[in-house]
């Protein structure tokens, strides 16, 4: 009997969102929804750390046959591992810090039970081996997190979410026109079959623009220019906790996996779309960081950012799919992919802590605009040192763990021959200190005014959310070199991603 | 226009007639249809790709089981059943969507008061 | 939301029992006959939007309150995922217990009639509270809820 627990990594969150609705009228129903979320998001943390015990696993749901078209496969390698990691850990730290920020809203029962319908969507889009199930739980994930975006009934947070609704919608219908090109073409929709098959019979002219599709679609999820325009609107809008995960983890699982996993593993790897994800990633990075220099508004302000850093990641996966697909050297790859997941790494832990700060500045003294705060530091000790932690390692200032990522990327890119592209980095790098050294001057340093001589430090829940990240943070670039982290999270996953085609008979294979 | 290409047009026009609801309408309620056209667009190109000329519907019936020979025949040539099960998710899909369109643009109606999408600009910069 | 003229009540009063009868069928036969969960589900939910339009919210919340709606909506999804694990204790994930080769008969194919009763319910009960929070009640500018005319 094969008892394996990934389908517990989605049946858990779905059973916590099915179950909590119930409780929607009892007197003491966000205590219980705080003790339930807290609980789920506790086991869902402690499952995806036992998964680290084997190489990789794969689960044929309902006992299908891998020979037949039909059945559904659960595929976790080490580019899955990653990602559960990052997705739990970044969940129970906000769930954590939401218990006590969701206080001011209506109704923590719905809130959590749309946040454990997302993480379910989240988790079963990394695991998943077969395309059309990725597009049911990349569904799950976004509509759950169209409502949480609009949870506050504000006007400017309707207005956000119904922008980012129809662009998502837009997205999900491009991505499954995809999908149907795919079947029409080879008449699998299984990852590794169409691997597989891409190898056999090789990739039609029709296949070729079903991945322009997708670049599309999965781009606009995960806000490449010129997809990003709901972006800089729902991020800030959205409660400060729903930010973090909007753009510490949902950008990335349903944007930056889905593009990882489609051209390197599932299509062959080729130079055009290699060529194509430079340049998106390049345009990101410039554009997102250029429109955040000007603003005066904390969160739009990391929202721009966003887009600048998945840029990064983006850029370090289309310099390794250059070099791989022109035969060139694997270690230079490798060492792309490596910056590249590495940077994804980083990006989620300190973005979903600055969002935690800022919701957390927003929490003591009511505003967004730096142009109001100054010396918070003084009165909020924690909340201070975790900013500040923060925005060193976003603006790559060694030893935290920013530096680091950004700098492998910015030497693969000139190791490949790109040299144009590692100077846009460095560029785009020092831009990005200047931002954040403007955050911390106004927010963290200088004059407390008058009207915030009286804020208190944010309360406990919420500091415990913050400092788990911020652990990680700091953790993750001085403990770059030793084993835990780089041979058992990161190298997995960049060999995952460098084995490319060898997927297929990993899968069918084993 | 080779035969296998059709689907792919038809969905094609569906799905541009869609994107310019979206895009060029400036009703709330005119953008959301544009959302479903595109999404009915969809749906079509799914049913298409699924259709085997000469086929028929993809039941079993009783007398059918009991012919190993005419079962393999009538499998061979049937629909494809596969892409009606994709169609039947994503209906289901854009369902769930289209009320969650529906409520929120009931509720920026009664805070904006209009439904014209170029006054609704609270967010800039 | 007042009901609509006497033509309209008694003709509901009649057919809907049958659509009633008719979305059960359909869900349990789906794995039989083309239908199951979710569009024998939308036949439920549109029989209690007819008793709605025919006869005034008044009547269609005292058969199925907002509340339970909500109540079977939950209670759909959890029974389609404990089937779900059910299967997944004894064999593998949705394994199909009881999958007896006795075709064309109702207890056959085991867990799918199960399956398909949930989502039914599921449906039936989602779409039916859908549209009466999107048609029936309204938020009223200060904030409060208010029950429209």
């Amino acid at each position: 009997m094969e008892f394996s627990i990934l389908p517990l990594l989605v049946a858990i969150p779905l059973g916590a969102a099915f179950i909590l609705p119930l409780f929607h009228r009892v007197k003491r129903s966000a205590k219980i929804a705080d003790f339930v979320s807290i609980f789920s998001a506790g086991m869902l943390f402690v499952l995806t750390l036992s998964l680290f015990e084997d190489a990789r696993e794969i689960l044929w749901v309902g006992r299908w046959s891998p020979k037949s078209v039909v059945g559904i496969s659960l595929y976790v390698d080490g580019l899955s591992r990653l990602l559960l990691l990052i997705i739990n850990t970044v969940s129970l730290a906000v769930v954590l810090y939401s218990v006590q920020y969701m206080v001011r809203y209506t109704s923590r029962i719905l809130y959590f039970s749309l946040f454990m319908l997302m993480v379910a969507g989240m988790n079963g889009v990394v695991i998943t081996g077969d395309m059309f199930n990725l597009f049911v739980f990349l569904e799950i994930a976004s509509i759950a997190s169209y409502a949480l975006v609009a949870f506050g009934c504000e006007s400017e947070e309707l207005e956000a979410s119904f922008k980012y609704l129809i662009l998502g919608s837009i997205a999900s219908t491009f991505v499954l026109f995809g999908i149907g090109m795919l079947y029409n073409q080879t008449g699998f929709l299984n990852m590794a079959q169409l691997s597989e098959h891409f190898q056999t019979a090789g990739v039609s002219r029709l296949a070729v623009m079903a991945g322009c599709f997708f670049i599309v679609g999965f781009g606009l999820k995960g806000a490449m220019v010129p997809f990003h325009a709901w972006l800089p609107d729902a991020h800030p809008s959205a409660p400060a906790p729903i930010s973090a995960m909007l753009s510490g983890v949902l950008i990335k699982a349903l944007g930056i996996y889905a593009l990882a996993r489609l051209f390197l593993n599932v299509y062959p790897v080729s130079s055009a779309f290699g060529t194509i994800m430079m340049l998106l990633g390049a345009v990101s990075m410039l554009i997102g960081v250029l429109m955040a220099v000007g603003q005066w508004d904390f969160k739009r302000l990391l929202a721009y950012h966003s887009i600048s850093q998945m840029g990064y990641v983006v850029l370090a996966l289309g310099v390794g799919m250059g070099v791989l697909s022109r035969g060139g050297s694997t270690v230079v790859a490798g060492l792309a992919l490596f910056g590249g997941l590495f940077h994804l790494f980083n990006h989620s832990a300190f973005k979903s802590l600055l969002f935690l700060s800022s919701g957390s500045i927003e929490y003591a003294t009511g505003t967004r605009q730096l142009k109001e705060m100054g010396g918070l530091r003084k009165r909020m000790p924690v909340t201070g040192v975790c900013c500040r932690i923060a925005s060193l390692s976003i603006a790559g200032i060694p030893p935290f763990n920013g530096f680091w990522s950004k700098w492998i990327i910015i030497i693969a890119a000139f190791l490949a021959g790109h040299p144009w592209l590692g100077a846009l980095g460095v560029l785009v790098a020092f831009l990005t200190l200047v931002s954040f050294v403007k955050v911390q001057r106004y927010a963290l340093d200088g004059e407390l005014p008058e009207r915030y001589r009286n804020v208190r430090e944010v309360p406990a829940a919420m500091g415990l959310g913050m400092i788990i990240l911020a652990l990680i943070c700091v953790a993750a670039g001085v403990l770059l070199l030793t084993p835990p982290l780089k041979s058992l999270i990161m190298e997995p996953a960049r060999d995952a991603l460098l084995k490319t085609s060898e997927y297929a008979r990993l899968v069918l294979g084993g | 226009m080779p035969r296998e290409l059709l689907p792919y047009f038809l969905a094609m026009v569906l799905l541009v007639i869609g994107l310019y609801a979206i895009v060029g309408k400036k009703n709330v309620v005119k953008i959301i249809i544009g959302v479903i056209i595109m999404e009915y667009a969809v749906n079509l190109f799914l049913v298409l790709i699924g259709y085997r000329s000469g086929g028929r519907a993809p039941i079993v019936t009783k007398t059918l089981n009991e012919d190993p020979q005419r079962l393999r025949e009538f499998m061979q040539t049937a629909v494809d059943p596969l892409p009606q099960a994709l169609i039947l998710t994503s209906i289901v899909i854009g369902l769930a969507t289209l009320i969650l369109m529906i409520a929120i643009a009931i509720r920026v109606y009664e805070k904006y008061g209009t439904f014209d999408v170029s006054k609704i600009r609270k967010l800039r910069g | 939301m007042r009901g609509m003229s006497l033509i309209v009540k008694t003709v509901t009063r009649l057919v809907a029992e049958f659509i009633t009868i008719f979305g059960i069928y359909i869900v349990l036969f789906g794995h039989l006959t083309p239908g199951g969960g979710f569009t024998g589900g939308v036949i439920l939910s549109c029989g209690f939007i007819l008793l709605t339009l025919a006869f005034g919210k008044d009547f269609s919340l005292h058969v199925l309150s907002k509340r339970a709606a909500g109540t079977w909506d939950s209670i759909g999804a959890l029974a389609f995922l404990i089937v779900a694990l059910v299967g997944y204790r004894v064999g593998s994930f949705f394994f199909n217990l009881w999958a007896e080769p006795a075709t064309f008969k109702l207890a056959s194919a085991g867990t799918i009639p199960i399956s398909n009763i949930a989502i039914g319910v599921k449906v039936g009960a989602a779409l039916f509270g859908g549209f009466m929070a999107l048609a029936v009640f309204r938020r009223g500018a200060r904030g409060g809820y208010e029950e429209d005319e």
